[in-house]
Parts: structure tokens; sequence; C-alpha cells
């Protein structure tokens, strides 16, 4: 396994060099530990189709999206002005997030406060890399046979219609894919959005993530794919909470990807 | 002639009344705040055409959908011999369009007779579904009394007209075969012959049942349209405004706050000078007022199917939200602002909102915003919308978020990430 190449956009400007595309990696992709691996998994697929790319770092901060769906307009703001500055100091063209959170909101929600730019998800990119011949599915573990079901997020799926691409890196595997009851525009959201993900969820019967994992059981699936980093928190812990984590695997999108080409 | 002049004046009278009562709804949503929505006609028209008229939305519960599909068709299309019956009732003609029309006209009564059956089986079905069989999405918290009898009240109606309909082809079939009076041989009856056989054989008997099965189909429709605008049922109608003002945003993009914009763009060049936009504005909704006319006009479309609160993870997980109950206090407390505006004038305040008077806190903070209840929705209701307006009620002018949201707002403020992490490490996961 090869050392990843990270470049900062800083350090490409020093050289007087511009990315291609930037990597927008999210504060879950950054701190969470979990989050992390597909962040450095992300990085092993760029540099393996050679893309020119490069993250922020240290300059990169919270899109604001959590303040915006928890109504603090101010602060969302506030960080969208300041990330848009950034950006455009750096003259950024075309951005890939990590997480559909960053991508909704950078995609959707920046352009209105004057940042424009070209916004996909990394399903978006692994599913154009397929398409153009660059990714397959060779040379790394096998998953042929295996039952994998998608998880849908809900500002990727329900928020943006994104529901083919992390469908077609899953496609290219031979695997059995199959759909759990409630997916696509139908999916159960996992349990973390609205800045859920900050705060105890209010009483109830039971948590969401818990109720997720019926429709988990279910499909009797062994790996369920996500792609989003608090989708994998939420799924993960509901796995654990069933007692389930030797027979089912929850994996990102990009972590199977890199799996299936033994990056 | 007397039969005349008391069917238009009962006819003007529910012409007016009816007015009314559709000029006060209008009133009372213009109460809300402006919003652009007349961007894009086209996809506009396109979007209503699909969502309203071709109820696309529906089919995801094939059985409501076809049931649906039967009132709706048969109302429309009923609605033709509607317009026989309010001119036979001006002119005191007898059914006016037999003549011009000729085949055509057989073919359409005995179209409308099946329609009408039709008709009689989806609201007996639909009955027995909210009575019998008692469907989960017909009861919660908002679902009171006055909800479950409003449905029920809509359905017997239907079912009554359409008895009426029939009965009275029924005895107007028979008059016609016994060649009596005015009653011409006119119209096809493929449902009401088999009626027929039940009802007496004197004509004058048989002009009393057709008579009064008329006056009852003619005043019960006039009646039901009056009943309309104090009902759920009002989306027959705003079905179609409604759809045509969709948001036509991808449902990921909430609405950026034009009032923060300027504060934040003065907080960061001093030199900054704001359009002046006249009042100074509430930060997101306390009140009913405080929403937009879309907000308003949804409020007024929401028939309480309750397809978003089926769907919704927190409904569904036993949380006390219900996307259904933010839409319908949302109507119940506008509807109580405009009768306080005609009760006591325009600056009366009687001291309640629809923040705590109607909708918790407990409710808001339960959503996760995932657009569950938005998709479900058939004609394009968004209360996810309602509830981020007053969660910025809330944050921004009350400070009032959860502790834990409170840390989070710090986390991003001074560390640039909603955890408490610092900045300089946001590259550490490359080692």
């Amino acid at each position: 396994m090869n050392e990843i190449k990270v470049p900062t956009v800083a350090e490409m400007a020093a050289e007087g060099k511009q990315p291609e595309i930037l990597f927008w990696v999210g504060c879950a992709g950054s701190f969470d530990e979990r989050a992390q691996k597909i962040t450095r998994d992300i990085c092993k697929i760029l540099n393996h189709v050679g893309i020119s790319f490069a993250v922020l770092g240290t300059e990169e901060s919270c899109t604001g999206d959590p303040a915006k769906r928890a109504g603090n307009e101010f602060l969302f703001q506030m960080q969208a002005m300041a990330n848009i500055q950034v950006l455009d100091a750096y003259e950024i063209k075309k951005i890939v997030t990590g997480c559909p959170h960053c991508f909704n909101t950078i995609k959707n929600e920046y352009p209105g406060l004057g940042g424009n730019y070209e916004v996909i998800h990394h399903s978006q990119l692994i599913q154009q890399l397929i398409d153009e011949g660059k990714l397959k599915a060779e040379g790394g573990e096998s998953f042929k046979g295996k039952k994998i079901t998608y998880h849908d997020p809900c500002y990727l799926g329900r928020g943006n219609n994104v529901y083919e691409a992390p469908r077609a890196a899953l496609e290219v595997l031979d695997a059995e894919l199959v759909e759990m009851k409630r997916c696509k525009s139908n999916g159960l959201c996992c349990g973390a959005g609205g800045a859920q993900m900050f705060k105890e969820p209010e009483k109830g019967k039971k948590d969401i993530n818990i109720e997720r994992m019926t429709d988990v059981l279910e499909s009797k699936a062994s790996v369920v794919a996500a792609a989003c980093p608090f989708c994998m928190t939420m799924l993960s812990d509901g796995v654990k909470n069933e007692n389930k984590e030797q027979e089912i695997q929850v994996l990102d999108i990009a972590e199977i990807t890199v799996r299936a080409n033994g990056l | 002639m007397i039969a005349q002049i008391l069917f238009i004046i009962i006819l003007a009278a529910a012409i007016y009344l009816f007015s009314k009562n559709v000029g006060k709804i209008r009133r009372n949503i213009l109460l809300g705040k402006d919003t652009d929505r007349s961007d894009n006609p086209a996809l506009r028209w396109k979007t209503m055409a699909k969502i309203a008229l071709g109820q696309t939305k529906m089919v995801k519960r094939p059985l409501a959908a076809v049931m649906h599909f039967f009132i709706y068709v048969g109302f429309i299309i009923i609605n033709l011999e509607v317009m026989e019956i309010m001119i036979d009732g001006v002119f005191g003609s007898h059914r006016i369009f037999s003549k011009p029309l000729g085949g055509l006209y057989d073919l359409l009564i005995g179209g409308f007779e099946i329609l009408a059956v039709l008709v009689l089986v989806a609201c007996i079905t639909f009955l027995s579904r909210r009575n019998v069989a008692r469907l989960k999405r017909f009861s919660g918290v908002e679902m009171t009394e006055w909800p479950k009898s409003d449905a029920n009240y809509i359905l017997i109606i239907e079912i009554l007209l359409m008895s009426a309909f029939l009965t009275m082809n029924a005895a107007d079939h028979k008059l016609q075969l016994l060649n009596v009076g005015h009653y011409i041989k006119a119209g096809s009856f493929p449902v009401s012959s088999f009626i027929s056989p039940l009802l007496p054989d004197s004509a004058n008997a048989l002009e009393m049942i057709e008579r009064g099965c008329w006056w009852f189909h003619i005043i019960g429709i006039l009646a039901f349209l009056n009943y309309l605008p104090y009902s759920k049922h009002f989306h027959i109608l705003l079905a179609f405004p409604n759809t045509y003002y969709s948001n036509l945003h991808p449902k990921g993009q909430f609405t950026n706050m034009a009032s923060v914009t300027n504060e934040v763009k003065a907080m960061l060049d001093p030199s900054f000078v704001p359009e002046t936009t006249g009042e100074p504005a509430r930060f997101g909704a306390k009140d009913v007022t405080d929403l937009t006319w879309k907000n308003l006009m949804e409020a007024y479309t929401c028939t309480e199917c309750g397809r978003c609160t089926s769907v919704c993870p927190a409904n569904q997980t036993g949380k006390l939200l219900s996307p259904r109950k933010i839409m319908m206090d949302t109507r119940d407390r506008i509807t109580e602002v405009g009768n306080n505006i005609d009760r006591h004038g325009k600056d009366f305040t009687d001291n309640k909102s629809l923040l705590d008077d109607y909708i918790s806190r407990e409710e808001l903070w339960a959503c996760t915003t995932c657009n569950a209840c938005t998709d479900a929705c058939p004609v394009n209701i968004n209360p996810l919308e309602i509830i981020t307006e007053m969660r910025r009620y809330v944050v921004m002018e009350e400070s009032q978020a959860p502790a834990s949201l409170n840390n989070m707002f710090s986390n991003v403020e001074n560390n640039g990430a909603p955890w408490k992490y610092s900045s300089a490490d946001r590259l550490n996961w490359k080692e």
C-alpha cells in the first residue's frame, strides 16, 4: 500500500499550481476517527486515478450546515462567507466533498451568498470514474456473491436526487445488491440530520438508528454501504446495538471501492 | 315558476356565501410575509399539471391512489351533469342537453352513472379504512374529534349525493317508460335501471321521488360547496395553486435569510451599507404572520391524509413531532388570527402564538430535517420550512436552543468544527 499524497491548496499555490479539483474533507472526515479512514480512502482513489487535487487543510472550516439546520442562520452565514472568501482567493472552481451535508450546503446554499462552484459528492466522482473506465473493481477484495445494501443519506437522496451514483459504485462489484424496505425516496433517515448528531434525541419509544436496523436485518445484507459520515456513525452504532458486528459491516462507498481495487 | 325563483335565490345565496368565505381565507393567507414564486412559469404549470391534475405523487400507495382517482374523476365529470341541473333549475327546463347532444347524451349519462358507482365504492372503502380497519395513518394526537368527523362527513355527503343522483335517474327512467308529461326519452341508465324496479309504479309518487332527489342533489352540492371553506376538503381547490407555487429548488436547499445577510455583511465590512428594508424584521417565526403566504396556503391545502407523519422518522420512533400537526396547527392558528381581525379589528392581539400555544419546542427539536414529509406530500406541502422558521426564532431571537446545540454553535464559531477540536489539527487524518 502506497503512502497517500495529499497536497494542500496553499502548498500548490506556493509552487504556482492549481488543483483541478478541491477535496472538501468536512469536519467529520477531519476529526472523527471512523470518518478519517474514509477520507484517506477517497485520497487513495484520487491518487490512483491521478487526478490533480488538493485539500484546504487548516484553512477549511465548517460549512455551517449544522448551525443552519438548527436555526442559527447568523452562524451559518458567517461560516459561509468566510469559506467563500478562502475558496475564491484560491480561485477554486470544482469541489468534491466527502459528506452529503457539505455537498448540499456548498452546492445549493453558497451561490446565494456569492459562492459559485461546481460541487459533486464523492459517490458521483466514483461513478464518473467508473463510467470513464478509469476505475474498475479489480485487483482487490472480491465482493462476489456478497449481499450488499445501500442506505440513502437524506441530503444526497431526497435532498438532491442523487440515488443512482452510489448504487453504480456497487453495481460494478458483482455482488448481490439488495434494497431495504425503505429505500431511495422512501429511505429512512439515520437519525443524525438536522443537527440531531450534536444533541440527545427527544423523548420517544426508540432511537431512529435502531428503527433503521429492522430494515437492515430484514435485508439480510452482510455489508451496509453508506455515503455519509453521520450515517456511518448512526448505522455502526445500530449494528453494535444489535450485537451484529461480526455479521454486518458498515462501509462507505469509497472504502468499498478501495477494497475492491486493492488500493 | 315558484320553483325557478326559489332555485335562483338558493343558488345566488350559496355562491355569495362561498365567495365571502373564500375571500376570508384569501385574506388570511395574505397575512403571511411575501415570498417570490413568480419565476419559471413554464415549470410551474408543468408541476401543477403533473402533481395536482395528474396526481403522480398519489401512486406510492396504490389502493388509495385508485380509490382517490375514482372520486376525483367522478367529481370533475359529474360536474358536467351539475351544469345541466343548474340550467334546468334556472329555466325550468328538463334535461336540456339531451336534444343538442343526441346520442352523446346517452353515453354521458351512462358514464356518469358508472362513475357514481365507482365514487360510492371508493367512499365506502375510505369510510371502512377509517372506521373499521382503523388505519394507523388516520390517528394520532392531532386527529381529534373534529378532523375525524370532518373526514367522515365528507365521505357520507358524497355517498348521499351519489345515491340521490342514481335514485333520481331511476325515477326519471321509469317515468320515461310510462310516457309521463315532460319526461322525454333521454339518457341511458346502466346502473339506475337496476334501482327502478324497487320504486313505486304510480307516476305521482315517481315524480315526487324524482323532484325530491333533484332538489336534494343540487341543494346538497351547494351546501357541500359552502362546507369546503370550513373543511380539510378545501384541498380540491387549493391543490392547484399550491402545486403551482411549489418550491422548485432541491429539497436540501434551505432559504438564505436576506435580513441576516445584511447584518453579517455589515459585521464583516463596517463600510457596508445595507439596503433599508423598512420595518425591523423578526428573525424566524413565532407566530403564523411571521411565516410566508406560501406556508399559510399550504396549511389551508392540507387534507390531513397523514402521509407526512407516517414517514416521519421522529414520529415513527415515538417522538412528539407530527408534520401533519404542524400544518393543522398553522391552519387553526391563522384562522384564529383572521377571526380576531373580523371581531376586534386589525390591531387586536390575543397574546397567543403558534409557538408554545400550538407547537411545542419538543416537537421542533425532534425534526431531523430529512425531507421525508415534503417528499411524501401528494400536493407538495413543506412542513419542514415551518419547523426551520420556528427554530430560527427560538435560536436567534430567544437564544433558547438546547444546551448541547449551543455547545455545537460555540465550537463552530471558535474552532470551525461542531466538535471541540482545534482547527490546527484538521490535517491530522493524513498520518
